[in-house]
């Protein structure tokens, strides 16, 4: 097993090496020349030669590259345009409200969609299976942004029970939350559904009934047990996706994360702190699909690992 | 298949939610007399009237209008979009499932670090680096759902390079383009389809999300997203420049993804069959 983990590890550092090198690439394409946006409007042509050099910017491509990711292994992301500060600090400040509500909109969207979905393939073909089927259609073909405005019309403006935006008070997580937790919902609802209707199809299951099985062991011990590594591949995988999909509700509610810094940093055309954030994103979602599959053997006891 | 599809009420359904808006963007110029683009300060903010079915935006213009106009940029963008994953991703993965080896193996990086930023990032990235406008948002969109391709189609041509009629045309001395033109594509292709529409749904999902940031087409293009992200300054005093592009972004998505469901399903007879015995 230890064998196996540090052979994923090693694998997947080819593609995190690609991804630092397309971000790498990504900012040397970026329209505007750094050197000059970082001398200001009033530097003269030998002020920007100068932070060209000091940037190192007058190197070959593949030096710059290699210094980069020099700089990379001592989680040194360069610094901030607008604010002087390091990268790494700015980012460090900003991800915990990220991954907290990343984490919780998870937490919410696994309850929902796994126990939505097991209710549906249960009551599979009646009417509480049509009207959950319905609904997670809804989910995944709804805009999250337009969920969440939508949802402050109804529950900050006219109703005036949550706050509308803001991070401090308990309350005003639950409408990011939700919005955020919409899209995965449905889809780990649906995903369920159809999982589970294979599962119960099973010869096993069968036989779990036929034995006179209670239909909660039959259903929990047999069933779900069985059909759970497709639901926490999607489960896994949804949590990567949202924590880089907070860009979107983090701007709809004014969320202080790294979405929202990203954005702003967009607009203030901060290339080193852009590079950073898809940096840290991009990570975090290649460690986070790591550890799915390092659960797999934990879940399903037949995947062995040579 | 047809009639599969159609015994299919969602689908149908789907059907009819894609023509109504088809039919929409295609007829927007006679159906409307407001320009869409004009502003009109005097008549700004105005409550839904029998002039203006929607109501004004806060420079006067017919949101109606501008929602016609924009099914044209929205559904544009949504099949470029997917157009651009189709292009690249199907002769990549036919290449790299047919022919295998290092080729494969470069593929198969390439499209492991596209996967490896999470959905919306990848899109708002390369917007960054293009620049904002509409061809810039759908090549952005559309290198998003490459990888899908990519994956689909190498799956595909993986199982269908050793079946009988590959070896029989091999014998009969095709060359591999030529096999893969003509064998591996259009046994490979049912998924494609199933997958390029739903794909439709998706991509007008993210491009709405860059227009909602005001990273995606510009004002004062009519396009869902960027009026929603308009309205969105709006939402406490007149909620509807919000409400109104968002459900026809949410309607459109969801005739994409009932026809979607609906061919899969039309393709897929087995699970169909199955479904219905259980």
């Amino acid at each position: 097993m230890l064998h196996y983990v540090a052979r994923r590890l090693v694998a997947a550092v080819p593609t995190l090496l690609g991804v630092s090198l397309v971000v790498f690439m990504m900012v040397r394409l970026l329209p505007g020349d750094p050197a000059r946006i970082g001398a200001g409007l009033l530097a003269s042509e030998s002020d920007v030669e100068h932070i060209r050099h000091q940037l190192g910017l007058d190197q070959p491509g593949p030096v710059q590259y290699a210094a980069f990711l020099g700089r990379l292994v001592h989680f040194d992301l360069g610094t901030s345009v607008r604010s002087g500060q390091p990268v790494i600090s700015e980012v460090l400040a900003r991800l915990p409200w990220t991954a907290e509500l990343a984490a919780t909109s998870i937490t919410v969207a696994a309850a929902l969609g796994i126990g939505g979905g097991m209710l549906a393939a249960l009551y599979h073909n009646r009417r509480l299976d049509v009207a959950i089927s319905a609904l997670m259609l809804f989910g995944i073909s709804m805009p999250a942004y337009w969920f969440g405005l939508m949802l402050i019309v109804v529950f900050a403006i006219k109703l005036q029970w949550l706050p509308a935006a803001g991070s401090q008070e308990p309350g005003a997580w639950i409408l990011p939350t939700l919005t955020l937790a919409a899209f995965s919902v449905a889809l780990i609802a649906r995903m369920t559904r159809s999982t589970m209707l294979e599962v119960l199809r099973a010869d096993y299951v069968r036989t779990a009934r036929a034995k006179g099985l209670v239909e909660r062991a039959v259903v929990y011990g047999h069933a779900l047990r069985n059909g759970l590594l497709p639901i926490v591949t999607v489960v896994g995988h949804q949590f990567g996706t949202l924590l880089g999909g907070a860009v979107l509700t983090e701007t709809v509610f004014g969320w202080p994360g790294m979405g929202q810094l990203l954005v702003d940093a967009l607009f203030a055309r901060d290339y080193p702190v852009v590079q950073g954030i898809v940096l840290t994103f991009s990570t975090l979602f290649i460690l986070v699909n790591l550890s799915i599959d390092l659960l797999y053997s934990v879940i399903d006891p037949r995947i062995h690992y040579a | 298949m047809w009639h599969r599809f159609c015994r299919n009420r969602g689908a149908v359904a789907g059907l009819v939610i894609l023509s109504l808006f088809l039919s929409v963007a295609l007829i927007a110029p006679i159906a409307t007399n407001y320009a869409p683009e004009e502003n009109h300060l005097d008549q700004k903010l105005l409550e839904p009237t029998l002039a203006h079915l929607l109501g004004t935006d806060h420079l006067g213009r017919d949101i109606l209008a501008r929602l016609a106009f924009g099914a044209r940029f929205s559904l544009m963008i949504g099949f470029a979009a997917v157009g651009v994953g189709l292009i690249i991703g199907v002769p990549l993965g036919a290449v790299s499932g047919f022919y295998g080896g290092w080729l494969d193996l470069v593929i198969q990086r390439v499209v492991d670090v596209l996967l490896s930023f999470p959905g919306f990032l990848l899109a708002l990235s390369l917007v960054a680096v293009l620049g904002v406008g509409i061809e810039n948002v759908m090549i952005a969109v559309g290198l998003g759902v490459v990888p899908a391709f990519v994956r689909l189609v190498r799956a595909s041509t993986l199982s269908i390079r050793y079946r009988d009629y590959v070896e029989a045309a091999r014998a009969a001395g095709a060359r591999s383009p030529s096999i893969i033109w003509r064998h591996v594509l259009p046994n490979a292709l049912p998924p494609v389809v199933v997958q390029a529409t739903l794909g439709l749904g998706s991509t007008l999902l993210t491009a709405a999300g860059l227009g909602f940031l005001g990273l995606g087409v510009q004002q004062p293009t009519p396009e869902w997203g960027s009026m929603l992200g308009e309205g969105r300054s709006y939402i406490f005093s007149n909620p509807n420049l919000a409400t109104f592009p968002g459900i026809a972004i949410f309607l459109t998505v969801l005739g994409f993804n009932l026809a979607g469901d609906g061919l899969r399903d039309a393709l897929d007879p087995a699970l169909d069959r199955a479904s219905r015995n259980a």
